[in-house]
């Protein structure tokens, strides 16, 4: 007889004890390391253990940027047209809308960043992958003339794989355009301050994100001219660890320094301070 | 000259030049008069040659931009400008061949001249790069333009590159800050720029010796965000729809004036710049003439603003 004999009762596999939300969980593909979604998200996407930077998005850079409830958006009624009539373009438009939202592959606006209000522009790499067409290039334009016009400074975010080839020489042009508008800011002391995030590239980092005043990047960030496979293939060598990216620039003196993410408000905010102030003081010397 | 017609859809003309060439050779062989058949033959050669390139595709002009007998940079400086002293380097790392630049006369007056260089056989190109400047050409470039700029000469540049070179030298040191610069600056530069593209004008290499108060083009020359090439492979992972590519990028004289991006048209010889460098020169130095005469009857703030107003309207969208 089995006076003791023990209940036993139904246990549940491993297995199913641990399962949880699958959404819950992210995995760092820079280190494999697995942690709470919530502690990836705190941290802006930035790996707690590695420090690997995760491609975030414009809303979110506008977020980190700007003070809450300060960001006005400006001329998100620009629309892209087919001037070349190209191929399937306006199909791949309405798809790209469709994905990231009307106002083609950057948005641009006003905001304030601890007090100070200042225009930003932050591209959307989800439009396209973040390519330059007449869109882009227009609304860069117009931030810079407004700009200049309301004496704020300028702050882009960049993302881009470059130009935006359905709309041909159009696209090549706007390189053109958009240094036009921006080179005002520098003969009339207004500050411009270019932030490059992965990636950056092609037609993008050839005209406004090298022009920044102070260029700043994010950890990691594929920052170059040319695409590497094209490179691969010009020169029929691998490509040294590491190259093109934004500790790469740094080193070889392109860039003014690499910003983690999480100081990138703190330090455009003291940027935009100090070179604020050297304008008020330079203004006042003129007065006298 | 059997060789003359190179290109594929010079074929024809090609059967033609070699059937010229039999009868000149059996006529001094044989001491036979033949002037009337290969004058009729000449002239079916000639008729043969302007209605190919009067209805030439796209991609044919591509080919044509990139003919290996073409006048480039130096040509020009030797046929239509005087006086040419060659200033090199930028002061910074090192000459680049792959960019030409300069004092020079056109006309009697001093003009600062700058293009890119490519090699006529395999050593010069070796040298010039295949005329793929690195930032080092760019900025000489630059220094130049600001030179010409200070003592109030005009800036002329003729553009024929495929493009800034991509490689591990250039990407060290800052080809897209290179470019960038050249634009920036250029959008900005107090004194009248003309911009000629002599041959290929590709993409942001060719800009950054482009923006200019006056942009023409050569009838066969193309200008293009990217080679008919590179957008084919990535459109269409396919590199051999070049001819696809070429004709959806729009990347012909006829097609950027179309688009408003150039100012002008210069014709070319029959069959091509390469077929005669005096006559292509010659039409080359009437437009400059013609174009830094007018500018220079400009203020160069009042040449800057309407720059930047040029280049403030490119571009084609709706505000919905």
């Amino acid at each position: 007889m089995a006076w003791f004999k023990k209940e036993r009762k139904p246990r549940t596999p491993v297995r199913e004890r641990r399962e949880v939300p699958a959404d819950a969980w992210e995995k760092c593909d820079g280190c494999g390391h697995m942690d709470i979604r919530d502690k990836f998200e705190r941290a802006l996407s930035v790996c707690p253990e590695c420090g690997k930077h995760r491609r975030i998005s414009a809303e979110e850079y506008i977020e980190l940027l700007t003070d809450e409830g300060s960001w006005r958006e400006l001329w998100s009624n620009l629309r892209s047209e087919d001037p070349l009539l190209f191929e399937s373009y306006p199909e791949r438009l309405t798809k790209a809308i469709a994905k990231a939202g009307p106002a083609d592959a950057i948005y641009t606006g006003i905001g304030r960043l601890d007090g100070l209000s200042y225009y930003l522009g932050v591209m959307n790499f989800a439009f396209m992958g973040g390519s330059m067409g007449s869109v882009v290039g227009e609304k860069i334009a117009r931030l810079a003339r407004r700009a200049l016009q309301k004496k704020r400074p300028v702050v882009l975010v960049c993302a881009s794989g470059g130009a935006r080839m359905q709309e041909g020489v159009y696209s090549l042009m706007q390189m053109a355009k958009t240094s036009a508008a921006l080179a005002q800011l520098g003969l009339h002391g207004i500050p411009f301050i270019t932030i490059l995030t992965d990636p950056t590239t092609g037609g993008v980092s050839a005209s406004f994100a090298m022009q920044g005043d102070v260029i700043l990047a994010e950890p990691g960030a594929l920052i170059g001219f040319a695409g590497q496979r094209v490179i691969k293939q010009t020169i029929g060598q691998d490509l040294p660890e590491g190259f093109q990216t934004a500790e790469f620039l740094l080193d070889h003196g392109q860039i003014d320094d690499v910003v983690p993410r999480g100081s990138l408000r703190d330090t455009t905010a003291r940027l935009l301070r100090h070179m604020q102030g050297a304008r008020a003081r330079y203004e006042m010397a003129d007065a006298v | 000259m059997a060789t003359a017609y190179t290109l594929e859809f010079e074929k024809p003309l090609q059967e033609l030049d070699r059937q010229i060439e039999e009868l000149r050779r059996s006529s001094t062989e044989r001491g036979t008069d033949l002037t009337k058949e290969i004058t009729a033959l000449e002239a079916k050669l000639a008729a043969q040659r302007d209605e190919i390139y009067l209805n030439l595709t796209p991609i044919q002009r591509v080919m044509v931009a990139r003919h290996s007998r073409r006048p480039y940079t130096l040509d020009y400086l030797s046929t239509i400008f005087t006086d040419f002293i060659e200033l090199h380097g930028d002061r910074l790392f090192r000459d680049d061949p792959a960019i030409v630049g300069g004092w020079a006369r056109l006309g009697g007056q001093s003009v600062m001249v700058i293009g890119h260089q490519k090699g006529r056989d395999t050593k010069d190109n070796l040298r010039r790069n295949f005329g793929m400047p690195h930032p080092e050409g760019y900025r000489k470039a630059l220094r130049l333009m600001k030179l010409a700029a200070r003592f109030g000469a005009p800036v002329l540049t003729l553009i024929d590159t495929d493009g800034a070179y991509p490689g591990l030298g250039a990407e060290e040191r800052g080809q897209s800050e290179a470019l960038a610069r050249n634009i920036l600056e250029m959008s900005v530069l107090p004194t009248p720029i003309v911009a000629i593209v002599i041959g290929v004008g590709g993409s942001g290499g060719a800009l950054a010796l482009g923006v200019a108060d006056r942009v023409l083009m050569l009838e066969n020359s193309i200008y293009s965000v990217i080679s008919p090439e590179g957008c084919a492979a990535i459109l269409w992972k396919d590199a051999s729809q070049r001819e696809r590519a070429a004709a959806a990028l729009k990347l012909t004289a006829g097609d950027l004036k179309r688009l408003n991006v150039i100012d002008e048209i210069i014709p070319e010889p029959p069959g091509g710049a390469h077929t005669d460098h005096d006559a292509t020169g010659e039409a080359v130095r009437e437009a400059l003439l013609r174009h830094v005469g007018e500018l220079r009857k400009v203020k160069p703030d009042k040449l800057v603003r309407r720059r930047a107003e040029k280049y403030g309207a490119m571009g084609a969208y709706t505000e919905a």
